[in-house]
C-alpha cells in the first residue's frame, strides 16, 4: 500500500525542526531556506501550517514540465525531479497550487520533497506528530474518526442539555 | 562554516557600521552567545558609566550551536550594563531571531551610541542598515513586529522589539520577539529605548556548513529523544512551566501576598490543567521538541477576545499568588498586558506585590497611589498599575525605576518588605525551605534570579551516590539541608553559562531532569557541528571563565560580598504554612555564610568573592581587558 505524508496543522507547534532536518538531510547544511517543507505562520493569530508537496495523483508539475524531468517513483510514490534534465524554467513552481516546489538560486534548478526514499526525515523529527507517514487509506479513516468524534461531542452536549 | 559568522558593530550616534570576523581564539575561550557577549561587555565599557548613556553597549548574541535541529537551539542572548541594577545586564530569549541572525551571516551585534530620532536596524543577508522608526514609536510589541514584516515585505523577517515601556525608559523594560519570547530581566529594553532603537529586524537566507552533517543529524534526533523521554519534558509539553505550580503550591514553596505566606489557599483555578479551557495548542521555539507554552484565547469577559502565548509559571506567581489573585483569567490578561507594553513580568509582579504589602501596612495610602486601592486580589488595580508603570504615570512612575529608587522615594520601612537582591526582584518562589535555591539567588551575577543557577533537581530527593556522580562531590539528598548545596549552585552556574553560550535551552539540560543532555553531549554536538574538540573539563573551565568575567565586571562596578545576600526576611521570618518540609523554615545566617564561603572556594575566589590571582591566570583572565575584538 502506498503511503503519504499526512499533515495535521492543529498539532503543529511551529518549531521548524522539520525544515532544518530536511535541509540537513538533503543539502548537508543547516539551511531552512533550502528545505522541501516549510511552516507557514500567522504569528499574531497563532496559526502554523506546514506546506509540502502533496505528491498529487495527476501532478500538475509533471504535466507542465517541457523537459519531462518530473516523474513518479513507483516504489515510494514520490514525484521526483531528474536534476540532469531540469533546465530551471520554473513552470512547475508557477503552476503548483500548494507551493510545493522551490527554485534553488545556487544550482538554478528546482527542488522538491522526494519522501526521503520512503523514510521522511521530517516525520522522524516531528515530536507532536503533526507530520505522519501513513497509508493513504488510514489517513481517510483517521479523518473520518476525528470528524465522528467532533460529531459525538455535539451529540453528548445536546443530550446532556435535555 | 559555523565558525565564520561575524560581529557587526553599529554606532547609532554616527550611523556607521562595520563587520569583523569572530576570532577563533575567542570561540575556544567563550564559545558564543552569553560567553562572547560577556567578554565584549567587560572589554567595551569604561567602568561606572551611566547605563542610559550612549556609551553603554547593547550586545546581541547567537549561540555556538544556534540553528541545529535539537535542544531548542534558537536562544538569543542580550547584554549591556543593567539600568536596573548597575551590574551585569544579561537576558536570554527563545523564538526564531538568533538562527535567522546566524543565517544572515552574524553571530553578534554590538550597538553603541544614540540615534537622534527613533530608528530600527535591519540585517539582511550581510547588509546592515539603519532605518527611521518614528512611525513605529508608540506601537505595542505585537504590532511593531507585524508592521516591520509588512515593510520589509517578508513574512519570515524576525525582529527584536521594545514596547512603550522601553520607549519610556522603564528600568525593567524587556526585549521581545514573536508573541511570547521575552528577554525579560535586567532592563535590556530600557537600554534599547535609551538609544532610540525601536527594533532590530533580521532576515537570513544563508546557510551554516557543518563538519559532520549526517552524524550530527542523527545525534540531534538522539538528543531530542533523550529530552522528550524525561517525565519533566513530557509534562512541560502538555502544560508548560506552569506544571511546577502543582508541586510548589501544594508543598508551600511559593511566595504569596508578597512574602507573607508560602502557599495560596483556594488557588485551584491556577492549576495548570485549567489552561486547557483557553488553549488552541502549544507552541515551540526554533528547534524545540518540547514546546512548553500555550497559544491561548480568552473568549469571554471585558478583555475578550484576546489572543496570547504563555503564560509561564513565573507569571502565575507574579500576577497570581504574589498579589493574591486567584483566577486564571487574571493571569492571562496581565500576561498579555506586560507582553504588549514590553515590561518584565517578574519585576512588575514583584514590585506590585511589594506595593500591596506596603499599602496594607499603611506605608502607602490612596493619596500616594493616585487613588488606586492596592488591596490583595484587586485585579483591576493590578491591570491599571501595569499600565501606569509602562507609561510612567503617577505612582507607576515611582515603581518604573525599580526597587532601589522606589525604596529611596517611599522610605520608612519599605526596604524591609522588598524581596530583591542587587536591586532586582526575586521571582515568586519562596526559597526559605531550600538553601540551595536561596544561595543561587544571592550569588547570581545579575541580581535575584533562578536562571543563573537553580538546581531544580534538588527537589527530587535523588540518591546521594547519583548526586555525587553528577556534581563531582558530596551533596545531601534532603533539600532542607545546607550540605553540599554550594557545590550544586556552583556546578549549575557553570552549566547554564555554557548552555547560554551554546544557544540551547536550559530546560533541555540539567534543570529539572538529571538525565538530560549535559557536558559530554554538548562536547559531541560541538565537535560534530564545528570540528572543535572541547572535552568536559574544558567546557567546565569555559563556564568558569564566563562566570568569573561577569564577577569581575560586577566588582569593577563596586559590588562585593555584601551584595551576595538575601533580604532580611529570609533570616527572620519562618514560613508559616505548607507541608512539614516547607513549614516553619527560615535561612540560618551562619550556615548561609558558610555556604557562601564554600561557594567562593569552588569558583577559586577569595573570602570577599574576588577571584584569586591563580584562578585568573588559569582562566587567562589576568590580562583582561584584552580587546581582541
Amino acid at each position: 500500500m502506498q503511503k503519504m505524508l499526512a499533515i495535521d496543522p492543529e498539532k503543529c507547534t511551529g518549531c521548524r525542526l522539520c525544515e532544518t532536518a530536511c535541509a540537513m538531510h538533503h543539502e548537508k547544511l543547516c539551511a531552512p531556506e533550502k528545505a522541501r517543507i516549510h511552516v507557514t505562520k500567522w504569528e499574531n493569530e497563532g496559526i502554523y501550517i506546514p506546506i509540502v508537496c502533496q505528491q498529487c495523483e495527476v501532478p500538475i508539475c509533471e504535466t507542465v514540465c517541457p523537459m519531462h524531468a518530473i516523474k513518479r517513483d513507483s516504489r515510494t510514490g514520490a514525484v521526483t525531479v531528474d536534476q540532469k534534465t531540469c533546465v530551471g524554467c520554473r513552470l512547475c513552481v508557477q503552476f503548483c497550487p500548494f507551493g510545493g516546489i522551490a527554485f534553488d538560486e545556487q544550482t538554478k534548478k528546482i527542488t522538491k520533497c522526494d519522501l526521503c526514499n520512503g523514510e521522511p526525515v521530517c516525520v522522524e523529527f516531528c515530536e507532536p506528530q503533526a507530520l505522519q507517514y501513513l497509508e493513504a487509506t488510514k489517513l481517510n479513516m483517521r479523518r473520518r474518526r476525528a470528524a465522528a468524534e467532533k460529531f459525538s461531542d455535539y451529540m453528548k452536549k445536546a443530550l446532556t442539555n435535555i | 562554516m559555523v565558525l565564520n559568522r561575524k560581529i557587526a558593530y553599529v554606532n547609532l550616534s554616527t550611523g556607521k557600521t562595520s563587520q569583523e570576523p569572530v576570532p577563533k581564539t575567542l570561540r575556544k575561550l567563550y564559545l558564543g552567545g552569553r560567553g562572547i557577549d560577556m567578554y565584549l561587555l567587560y572589554n567595551h565599557l569604561q567602568p561606572r558609566i551611566d547605563p542610559l548613556s550612549p556609551e553603554n553597549v547593547l550586545l546581541v548574541g547567537a549561540g555556538l550551536l544556534g540553528g541545529i535541529p535539537c535542544l531548542g537551539s534558537g536562544r538569543c542572548d542580550i547584554a549591556a550594563k543593567s539600568p536596573l541594577t548597575g551590574a551585569v545586564g544579561d537576558s536570554n530569549l527563545g523564538g526564531f531571531f538568533a538562527p535567522e541572525l546566524r543565517l544572515a551571516g552574524f553571530d553578534h551585534l554590538a550597538i553603541t551610541g544614540k540615534a537622534e530620532k527613533p530608528v530600527y536596524l535591519t540585517v539582511k543577508d550581510s547588509e546592515v542598515k539603519i532605518k527611521g522608526a518614528s512611525h513605529l514609536w508608540g506601537e505595542d510589541t505585537f504590532e511593531t513586529q507585524k508592521i516591520i514584516r509588512q515593510e520589509e515585505d517578508d513574512e519570515n523577517t524576525k525582529s527584536l522589539v521594545i514596547g512603550v515601556a522601553g520607549e519610556n525608559l522603564v528600568r525593567f523594560a524587556n526585549v521581545r520577539t514573536g508573541m511570547k519570547n521575552s528577554a525579560g530581566r535586567t532592563g535590556m529594553g530600557c537600554v534599547m529605548g535609551s538609544k532610540n532603537l525601536k527594533a532590530i529586524a533580521v532576515r537570513g537566507t544563508g546557510q551554516l556548513e557543518l563538519n559532520h552533517p549526517d552524524e550530527l543529524l542523527e545525534y540531534c534526533k538522539q538528543m531530542n529523544d533523550m529530552i522528550t523521554s524525561t517525565r519533566w519534558a513530557k509534562a512541560q509539553s502538555r502544560w508548560g512551566t506552569m506544571i511546577i505550580y502543582s508541586n510548589t503550591n501544594t508543598t508551600g514553596l511559593i511566595r504569596t501576598r508578597n512574602f507573607q505566606l508560602n502557599q495560596l489557599k483556594e488557588g485551584q483555578d491556577l492549576e495548570p490543567e485549567n489552561i486547557d479551557r483557553y488553549s488552541i495548542g502549544t507552541s515551540g521555539c526554533y528547534g524545540c521538541a518540547v514546546h512548553c507554552r500555550h497559544r491561548y484565547v480568552l473568549r469571554e469577559g471585558p478583555w475578550a477576545p484576546l489572543f496570547g502565548e504563555g503564560p509561564e509559571y513565573t507569571s502565575l506567581g507574579a500576577f497570581g499568588t504574589m498579589v493574591d489573585c486567584r483566577k486564571m483569567d487574571t493571569i492571562l490578561i496581565a500576561n498579555h498586558l506586560v507582553n504588549k507594553y514590553g515590561v518584565d513580568t517578574l519585576e512588575t509582579g514583584g514590585l506590585i506585590a511589594w506595593a500591596m504589602e506596603l499599602y496594607e501596612k499603611g506605608i502607602l495610602n490612596r493619596k500616594m497611589t493616585d487613588g488606586l486601592e492596592l488591596e490583595w486580589g484587586n485585579e483591576g488595580a493590578l491591570y491599571e498599575l501595569i499600565r501606569k508603570i509602562a507609561h510612567r504615570e503617577g505612582f507607576g512612575n515611582t515603581l518604573a525605576d525599580g526597587f532601589r529608587e522606589a525604596i529611596s522615594k517611599i522610605g520608612k520601612d519599605s526596604e524591609y518588605y522588598a524581596i530583591q537582591v542587587k536591586g532586582m526582584s526575586n521571582l515568586h518562589s519562596d526559597e526559605r525551605p531550600t538553601p540551595s535555591f536561596a544561595l543561587g539567588i544571592a550569588t547570581s551575577t545579575r541580581g535575584a534570579d533562578h536562571l543563573r543557577s537553580r538546581p531544580a533537581i534538588d527537589m527530587y530527593g535523588l540518591p546521594e551516590d547519583l548526586l555525587k556522580e553528577v556534581y563531582g562531590g558530596p551533596v545531601a539528598s534532603d533539600y532542607n539541608s545546607y550540605d553540599g548545596k554550594s557545590r550544586m549552585v556552583w556546578w549549575q552556574e557553570l552549566l547554564y553559562a555554557v548552555t547560554d553560550s551554546l544557544g540551547t535551552c536550559k530546560f533541555q539540560t540539567v534543570f529539572c531532569a538529571v538525565h538530560a543532555p549535559k557536558w559530554e553531549e554538548f562536547s559531541k554536538l560541538i565537535r560534530l557541528a564545528t570540528g572543535m574538540e572541547i572535552a568536559k573539563a574544558k567546557l567546565m573551565e569555559i563556564g568558569e571563565r564566563i562566570y568569573t568575567i561577569e564577577r569581575m565586571f560586577n566588582l569593577r562596578e563596586g559590588f562585593s560580598r555584601k551584595d551576595d545576600n538575601l533580604p532580611e526576611r529570609y533570616f527572620k521570618e519562618p514560613t508559616p504554612i505548607g507541608l512539614p518540609v516547607a513549614r516553619n523554615k527560615k535561612i540560618d545566617k551562619e550556615k548561609f555564610n558558610e555556604m557562601l564561603d564554600e561557594y567562593y572556594q569552588l569558583h577559586g575566589w577569595d573570602k570577599n568573592g574576588v577571584p584569586n590571582e591563580e584562578t585568573l591566570q588559569k582562566l587567562g583572565l589576568d590580562k583582561e581587558p584584552t580587546n581582541l575584538l
